[in-house]
């Protein structure tokens, strides 16, 4: 046994971490909510030539993968830089299209970067229609290709843009391999909210050091220490299921990942909230980009309850 | 990264199975807190020396099996998997041990622990004082120099198991006058029924003495039970404290078991929907705690240390543990008020979880203090 990343994962993560904080990616999602993609699609670009999307796409389609360790640590990553766009939807597409004919079509350009691709539930909304190029709805037929978006309707986190998608079009899969995507889709919204979580506890640590009240710094009263200790404890017990998950990508582990990790980040930012005060509580502040995201994330892709329902459904079987 | 075990971890898992199954008492054990019960789990520990399973991870010229850290994580998955009994011995095993084998003499190893490892020898711990919590620093119970050892004076407090036990450890004030409170601090083992030692037994909440309050009136302990140089004391406790025994306290293999067993209560019940959300959490906290031990003796292995991860995970068993226990109790319903189950007894263990070993408060601190780097200030 093993259980700690090793030499070059870690590596990845620092070179990952490094080129996405010189990107100014606060800066990228602003534009991102009003629909200006052209700098989201630029970043999305770099991302895929770093390999990310590659991860979830089989060496025989163009891809490196499947590595769901490394696709782990990345989204770690991407969520503690907040990067906008259907990322965990992009994997889930690469997991949809399988193998064959579709896959063929597709995949490549999804492991290069030069496809964005989304993914709407039956029933649900697919993220940032408006700036997928692939746009695919699971339906009772199979995996459709829709012929396209919606109009967009706006998310709790101003960098989610919610498009139904048109139905009809063409039947690509028609028995997708739904269980698959979905666990590879819950281990990447873990892994990205657990960026999210750490990103913010280390705005918050910051704040708290450098912000006074009655003479001393905030971060010394035992009250802003005990939050921020739980966040802390929150966050660190749900980093060894992610990666447990990733080793196994078993459903039950899959959804008390997304459950763990979700949960911690959002105790986080309800934290990071408190603490910040009033200036965490304005949209200006880059913080609210990270706040925003945990509260969406929570529910993206399953909710608490769905994923606890996956915990004890697998271990009826045991 | 890889979560799969050697194949000789696997063996070793495969044989500790089989001789639980071949031996663990089909009935629970009475309560470890009465008479009745430490007897019972004396000779517990006594069945398991005869085999060489009550202290896996010693060598073995102590009575053990050498295993490393990640085999013992095995091995007390299989433990507690098993329904094997609460181990009486585990003050004496997982915290004065660890110390014997850093500081303490080849005699005093040789002497102390074979009889620690068959129960012969049931220790309890002596740290804390009616005016010291979690705040080992301010002990006033002293160590007076004497030909040939030391006379203990002084009032111990809260020592977990001292109703039954025979020996207890702890640290005193050798040197008055240091210029620092955790100077002149001896580590002295010492016998509970040494002239001199009152033990006034102390029930805990449901009555059953769990602890004593110690009495001592110039005890006299002898050079040789002196644990490494007099005046050293605190260095010495905190250099296993932080370790090893941060990850040893609790093992994850008893909340593997417990959320198991849980899960077979609100089965049982009729798996009522209010519940269900609590036992997944349980589930998921056990896997959780599970993991993250690994990756922290994976750590440790690679020559970590692990100061303030064991705050961590101290103030995550502690709530952990009482959480699981409570939905016990109320999947119970009204039963749940019956003292004289295993639910009840470990709901009662339970509810010492964040107050002992340093409350959660001193762990919070630290956490906030030594790993999230904020500034000391007022409590």
């Amino acid at each position: 046994m093993r259980f700690l990343l090793d030499t070059e994962q870690r590596a990845f993560a620092d070179s990952l971490r490094a080129m996405l904080a010189a990107a100014d990616t606060p800066a990228v999602v602003r534009r991102w909510s009003h629909g200006e993609h052209a700098r989201g699609r630029a970043l999305w670009q770099r991302v895929a030539d770093a390999g990310v999307f590659a991860l979830a796409v089989p060496e025989e389609y163009g891809g490196l993968g499947p590595h769901p360790v490394e696709l782990a640590v990345a989204f770690v990553e991407l969520g503690r830089c907040a990067v906008p766009g259907p990322l965990v939807e992009t994997v889930a597409a690469a997991v949809l299209l399988g193998e064959g004919a579709p896959a063929r079509r597709f995949l490549p350009g999804l492991a290069a970067g030069g496809t964005l691709a989304t993914v709407a539930a039956p029933g649900g909304y697919a993220l940032d229609g408006d700036a997928a190029r692939l746009h695919l709805a699971s339906t009772t037929e199979g995996l459709m290709l829709s012929p396209g978006p919606g109009p967009v309707r706006s998310s709790l986190d101003p960098a989610r843009r919610l498009t139904p998608l048109t139905p009809g079009g063409e039947l690509l899969v028609p028995d997708p391999p739904w269980a698959r995507a979905l666990a590879w889709a819950r281990l990447a919204t873990a892994a990205q909210a657990l960026g999210v979580g750490l990103a913010l506890l280390d705005r918050t640590v910051a704040y708290v050091r450098q912000r006074t009240q009655f003479g001393v710094p905030v971060g010394s009263f035992q009250a802003v220490k005990h939050r921020l200790a739980d966040a802390v404890i929150a966050l660190e017990f749900a980093r060894p299921l992610v990666f447990g998950a990733a080793l196994s990508l078993r459903p039950a582990d899959v959804a008390a990942a997304k459950l763990k990790a979700c949960e911690a980040a959002y105790t986080t930012a309800r934290t990071a909230l408190q603490l910040h005060g009033a200036i965490g509580y304005t949209a200006e502040y880059d913080l609210s980009l990270w706040l925003t995201k945990a509260r969406a994330l929570r529910t993206a892709w399953g909710t608490p309850e769905e994923c606890r329902e996956a915990v004890l459904g697998d271990a009826d079987d045991g | 990264m890889d979560l799969t075990h050697a194949p000789a971890d696997e063996e070793f898992r495969a044989e500790a199975r089989a001789w639980l199954a071949a031996h663990v008492p089909r009935a629970p054990l009475p309560s470890l807190e009465t008479a009745e019960g430490f007897a019972a789990h004396r000779a517990w520990e006594a069945e398991l020396a005869a085999d060489r399973w009550s202290v896996v991870s010693w060598p073995e010229e102590y009575g053990g099996r050498g295993a490393g850290l990640l085999r013992w994580l095995v091995f007390e998955e299989e433990y507690w998997a098993a329904g094997a009994p609460g181990r009486v011995g585990q003050n004496g095993i997982s915290l004065l041990a660890p110390t014997l084998f850093d500081h303490g003499t080849a005699e005093q190893r040789a002497r102390v622990l074979p009889p620690m490892a068959t129960g012969e020898v049931v220790w309890a711990q002596a740290w804390s004082e009616p005016e010291a919590g979690s705040d080992l620093a301010a002990l006033t119970s002293r160590a007076v120099r004497a030909a040939g050892g030391w006379l203990l004076s002084g009032r111990k407090t809260w020592s977990s198991r001292a109703a039954f036990a025979d020996r207890a450890f702890g640290l005193f004030r050798s040197e008055p006058g240091a210029p620092r409170p955790h100077q002149g601090l001896t580590y002295l083992m010492f016998d509970l029924r040494a002239p001199g030692v009152t033990v006034r037994p102390i029930g805990r909440l449901d009555g059953r003495p769990a602890f004593a309050e110690l009495f001592l009136d110039e005890v006299f302990v002898p050079d040789e039970d002196v644990i490494g140089e007099p005046g050293q004391g605190w260095r010495i406790a905190m250099s296993t404290a932080g370790n090893e025994r941060g990850l040893t306290l609790r093992s994850p293999g008893r909340f593997l078991a417990s959320a198991a067993r849980l899960r077979e209560l609100w089965r049982a019940a009729g798996r009522p929907r209010e519940a269900r959300g609590r036992v997944a959490d349980a589930l998921v906290g056990a896997r959780a705690y599970q993991l993250f031990t690994y990756a922290a003796a994976c750590r440790f292995l690679q020559g970590a240390s692990l100061g303030p991860e064991s705050s961590l995970n101290k103030v995550f068993w502690s709530e952990y543990d009482l959480a699981l226990h409570e939905t016990a109790l109320d999947l119970l319903g009204a039963g749940g008020e019956s003292a004289d189950t295993d639910w009840a007894e470990g709901y009662v263990f339970a509810l010492a979880g964040p107050i002992y070993a340093g409350t959660n408060e001193i762990q919070r601190d630290i956490v906030a203090e030594r790993l999230l780097g904020l500034p000391k200030g007022r409590r």
